[in-house]
């Protein structure tokens, strides 16, 4: 039976195949739950759709979460981006786009969780504002969030993908290694590309902390899902120009596990500290707990 | 994290994986568990829940576990009120007692029949969870699985007994795990199938004598 436990081993059975990380992990899924590749497939598509309507819905989205702190900022972004950003399309886009699903996360709304809920603006983000302007078909836009889930599960195998154990690098920093390799594979970048890209993003991300404010999924994560959405594009041009990382892959994941051993609990979502025991951090918790 | 799914899923009403979808399924592990939706339930946050389950919408999320919504449903954000229209009792106790992971919930659960049952979890990230405890019964639970619990007598023969009705069905255990109190009084096995539990075995399990407690949880 194929199975990978490893970004080299994905790498690896992707080069000995002469095929694609997202063929491999979805012939393992197909082989593992005995289910069709068509049944896959159409299962993925349909996560692909809900990524889509949270874009359109959060970028209309005129409304606040319960505790005002988020809202109105993709919307903003929307209007604005048009005229008078220095950025490019693709980066706009994914600006805007990683935060309206964020947004969309913070007021209840329907999203899929990529790793996690308060990382699921930066997958689609990137993924779908390259896959727009480059005029990618569905077909293989799907095919790319197999490659990202199976940098997940390498991720969540060897490390962790939980803001309590691992700090934001688990789930922001995951998500953003996750986007870059299937942005890469979009491009059309080799899998040994796609490894280094999983390696320089994640690398970026080491030591981030997870320190809510008021411990809620908003401050900063929903501004930080627009950052990571590009730092993600910033990952896979690198490894498309031929950058490699110094340090392999599955050795980052390594390290992102112990750095989120060695962060002190108060800094891994318990909101004891950092952002959310600032003075103002301060003032939104008792408002809140005051609701 | 088995399944490609695993990661990128579940489809879920927002903020948290771990504090709205993977709170809700527990609840709803709970619940299926007890077997039925529950009259009362205490629900004992620990750890960042206890700080956190407001602003993360855990109490509604969990609210709708109980009343069987799914992560996707969008009544979840008015869980609690129809959880009280329907009668059902929900009592929020956060706790500073120290816990081994930091996102922990227990339930201390009634049914319309009568039923109490303790349920105790944790919500490792991505909206996956793990069942600990039942009672006091130490499990090790995923809900990715056909799950079959089962109370039975401790003495030499039943583990046998209960396999061998499984496996005359040509049903595969993917994983088991049998814990007691004490020796030679009740001890609680669970086993996770890779294929589906029949009804027939449910009724060729009751029959037996020394089990007390038969369950089946389907995977969803």
């Amino acid at each position: 039976m194929t199975s990978f436990s490893t970004i080299s081993e994905l790498v690896s059975m992707a080069e000995e195949n002469c095929s694609s990380i997202s063929e491999i992990v979805l012939s393992c899924e197909a082989q593992k739950m005995q289910n069709s590749r068509k049944e896959i497939i159409e299962a993925m598509n349909q996560r692909l759709t809900v990524m889509k309507k949270s874009i359109e819905k959060g970028r209309k989205n005129y409304s606040y979460s319960v505790s005002k702190m988020v809202g109105m900022n993709a919307a903003k972004f929307d209007n604005f981006m048009n005229k008078n950003s220095i950025l490019g399309k693709i980066v706009e886009k994914a600006i805007c786009y990683a935060l309206s699903v964020s947004e969309v996360n913070a007021c209840m709304g329907l999203v899929v969780a990529c790793p996690t809920a308060g990382s699921c603006g930066i997958l689609p983000g990137a993924v779908l504002s390259v896959s727009e302007e480059m005029n990618v078909p569905d077909e293989k836009i799907v095919l790319s969030l197999f490659t990202a889930a199976g940098i997940g599960m390498v991720i969540g195998k060897n490390a962790t993908l939980s803001g309590a154990v691992g700090g934001c690098q688990a789930e922001c920093g995951s998500a953003s290694a996750m986007a870059a390799a299937a942005v890469l594979e979009l491009l059309g970048g080799t899998p040994s590309q796609i490894g280094h890209a999983v390696a320089l993003a994640l690398k970026n991300y080491l030591g981030l902390v997870c320190d809510p404010v008021a411990g809620l999924v908003e401050v900063p994560c929903v501004k930080r899902n627009a950052f990571a959405a590009v730092h993600a594009l910033v990952a896979a041009e690198l490894a498309l120009a031929g950058i490699e990382s110094v340090i392999p892959p599955d050795e980052v994941i390594l390290a992102s596990y112990e750095i989120g051993r060695l962060m002190p609990k108060s800094l891994k979502e318990t909101s004891e500290a950092g952002l959310a025991t600032t003075s103002t951090g301060r003032k939104v918790e008792s408002m809140i707990n005051n609701l | 994290m088995e399944s490609v799914f695993d990661i990128i899923g579940p489809i879920m009403i927002g903020p948290s994986s771990s504090h709205t979808a993977g709170a809700l399924k527990l609840a709803s592990m709970a619940r299926s568990i007890l077997g039925e939706t529950p009259n009362k339930v205490r629900v004992h946050l620990y750890g960042s829940f206890a700080k956190t389950y407001r602003g993360h919408g855990s109490d509604r999320a969990i609210a709708a576990g109980f009343l069987g919504f799914n992560t996707e449903d969008e009544r979840i954000p008015n869980a609690i009120d129809i959880a009280t229209e329907m009668g059902v009792e929900i009592e929020f106790l956060p706790s500073n007692i120290s816990v081994d992971h930091p996102n922990t919930l227990e339930f201390e659960m009634t049914g319309k029949s009568g039923l109490k049952i303790v349920v105790q979890g944790i919500s490792i990230g991505g909206g996956n969870i793990v069942v600990k405890k039942i009672d006091n019964y130490e499990v090790n639970l995923t809900g990715n699985y056909e799950t079959l619990i089962t109370c039975h007598k401790d003495h030499p023969g039943i583990i046998a007994k209960i396999t061998q009705i499984i496996s005359s069905k040509n049903i595969n255990i993917a994983y088991m795990y049998v814990s007691r109190l004490e020796k030679g009084k009740d001890a609680m096995m669970t086993i996770e199938t890779d294929d589906y539990i029949t009804p027939d075995i449910y009724s060729a399990l009751l029959k037996s004598p020394d089990l007390n407690f038969v369950k089946i949880i389907h995977k969803t």
